[in-house]
């Protein structure tokens, strides 16, 4: 033990000083690099989509997505920037959210919503492009399990009963219509009561779809289109829930007024009303609409 | 008001400002006085969390600690069930969350203590243990409650962690910060806003009452 009380001094000192050196000097690099590489990629991205928007007839659209469109929407864009030479920006995100954002001032072109409620809505705020609702497609919802599961999908929602179900991922019924779509499904089979508590509840529709893919939830239900999808069509078996069951998901698509780039908003949501692309939406499991009165 | 969510936050808070306080407590005292010198991997460790992003933390916790990977089903064989959904879950997630928040003002509490003191007290013959409880921790009580009431209020303010691994389950994973999420989603502006208003006074009360109750606290946390 050190007893000489003249030299405690110092040695405290320094250990003091010195104790969070280490940290300093590694929070101090982090710092720099972070401002060296964030400062050029920052300024590179604004000239490129500068320049290229410059080059292109119909410059950047803006698109939010309902979760449920995020892969079909990935091939429409993909053809779409093919055809004409457009660049677009895709948000996919539960459509509740997207409607909160588009009515404070969130700079999107054209909206596609899960619900048709929410186009409606904001044409009636006078947010959007009077008249420019439009029913894109009609969404469906499935039972989806992991190929590892041992439920016997074939029984229907029934086997949510189970009791090796411990957990079912719907999307949440507060916003995101294909929750409201879920839960209106298992209130008419009769098994919500009895499974109420095992829910758990994705902030959107694909949020709900990884809570079971990654298996945390034995079952989950799912948009048909998620579940044809390339991501999840391995992964898993799906049971189409008889339609008899819930009311079929109404989708809406609409032009935003406050849009920068309404020719190629309109320019977008032309090419999706095509026949080809109904056909891609429908290969995804959406089935065909027809024109929406206004 | 969602008062279920409220009083959810307030009991998740309070059991890892708790959990902080008793489990923080050594971590900190090891990083103030350890000589080791490879020490600055631990502390960069424990302050991990104020850099990654809560995303980071949500994504480990669902898929790595999921039924499909082997730290998941080891979790499993002995839990019975995997930590996502469940208060458990978000009990881990938030005591590894709040970890910096506890242990750093601990540990500059304990750095403020005069060395001399310390060793005197050993010199007399008091146990290692004795003198912390008695010497160490008296003179660093501002340390000790800044990390906790931080910890507990940065539990409270917790949102991305929750919303990737809670499930959103109503009285178990669905917290305030959750619940004015949702509301907001679904356009129930006025329940967002009271709620929201309701946080806001209460994280300004709880944060004035600390500051103005104990100056060294202040001015242990700005010399981080």
């Amino acid at each position: 033990m050190n007893s000489g009380g003249g030299n405690v001094e110092p040695i405290h000192k320094t250990l003091a000083v010195s104790l969070f050196r280490p940290a300093l000097v590694a929070t101090g690099i982090a710092l720099a690099l972070a401002v060296l590489l964030a400062a050029p990629a920052g300024t590179m991205a604004y000239h490129n989509l500068a320049s290229e928007a410059a080059q292109k007839p119909c410059g950047v659209v803006t698109i939010a997505a309902a979760a449920d469109l995020m892969y079909a929407m990935n091939e429409i864009v993909a053809n779409f920037e093919k055809a004409t030479g457009c660049i677009l920006r895709v948000s996919t995100g539960s459509s509740g959210n997207f409607l909160s954002q588009i009515e404070n001032g969130a700079p999107f072109d054209v909206f596609f919503s899960a619900d048709i409620e929410y186009p409606r809505k904001l044409e009636t705020e006078g947010l959007a492009v009077t008249g420019s609702t439009y029913l894109y497609a009609v969404g469906k919802i499935v039972l989806w399990v992991r190929n590892d599961s041992r439920l016997d999908i074939g029984r229907g929602v029934a086997v949510l009963r189970d009791s090796s179900v411990h957990k079912v991922a719907i999307a949440n019924p507060q916003h995101a219509p294909y929750g409201r779509a879920a839960e209106q499904a298992l209130q008419k089979a009769g098994v919500y009561d009895a499974i109420k508590a095992r829910l758990v509840l994705g902030e959107n529709i694909s949020q709900a779809a990884e809570f079971v893919e990654s298996g945390n939830a034995d079952a989950g239900i799912l948009a048909l289109s998620l579940a044809l999808s390339p991501e999840l069509k391995e992964k898993g078996r799906f049971w189409r829930i008889p339609e008899d069951l819930y009311t079929p998901i109404q989708q809406g698509v609409v032009l935003i007024r406050a849009s920068q780039n309404p020719q190629g908003a309109r320019a977008f949501l032309e090419y999706v009303k095509t026949p080809a692309m109904a056909a891609l939406l429908e290969r995804y499991g959406f089935v065909l609409p027809g024109k929406v009165k206004p | 008001m969602n008062w279920q969510a409220i009083a959810l936050s307030l009991r998740l808070a309070t059991c890892v400002a708790g959990i902080l306080l008793i489990a923080g407590m050594p971590i900190a005292y090891w990083i103030t006085f350890s000589r080791w010198r490879w020490k600055f991997l631990v502390e960069a460790i424990v302050a991990l969390p104020i850099v990654l992003p809560p995303t980071v933390l949500g994504y480990y916790i669902l898929v790595g600690l999921g039924p499909q990977n082997l730290p998941g089903k080891l979790w499993q064989s002995w839990f019975g069930h995997t930590l996502p959904f469940t208060f458990g879950g978000l009990l881990v997630a938030s005591v590894l969350y709040s970890l910096p928040f506890a242990v750093q003002p601990f540990s500059a509490g304990f750095e403020s203590v005069d060395r001399r003191l310390i060793e005197a007290s050993w010199m007399l013959g008091t146990s290692r243990l004795g003198t912390f409880f008695r010497v160490i921790l008296p003179l660093s009580a501002a340390g000790a409650i800044t990390g906790t009431v931080l910890s507990f209020a940065h539990t409270i303010g917790e949102f991305g962690v929750v919303l990737m691994v809670g499930g959103n389950i109503p009285g178990v994973t669905r917290t305030v910060s959750i619940d004015i999420y949702d509301q907001v989603q679904a356009a129930n502006y006025d329940v967002a806003n009271r709620t929201a208003l309701a946080l806001l006074v209460f994280s300004f009360l709880v944060l004035s009452v600390i500051y103005g109750t104990n100056r060294t606290a202040l001015s242990l946390w700005r010399r981080r």
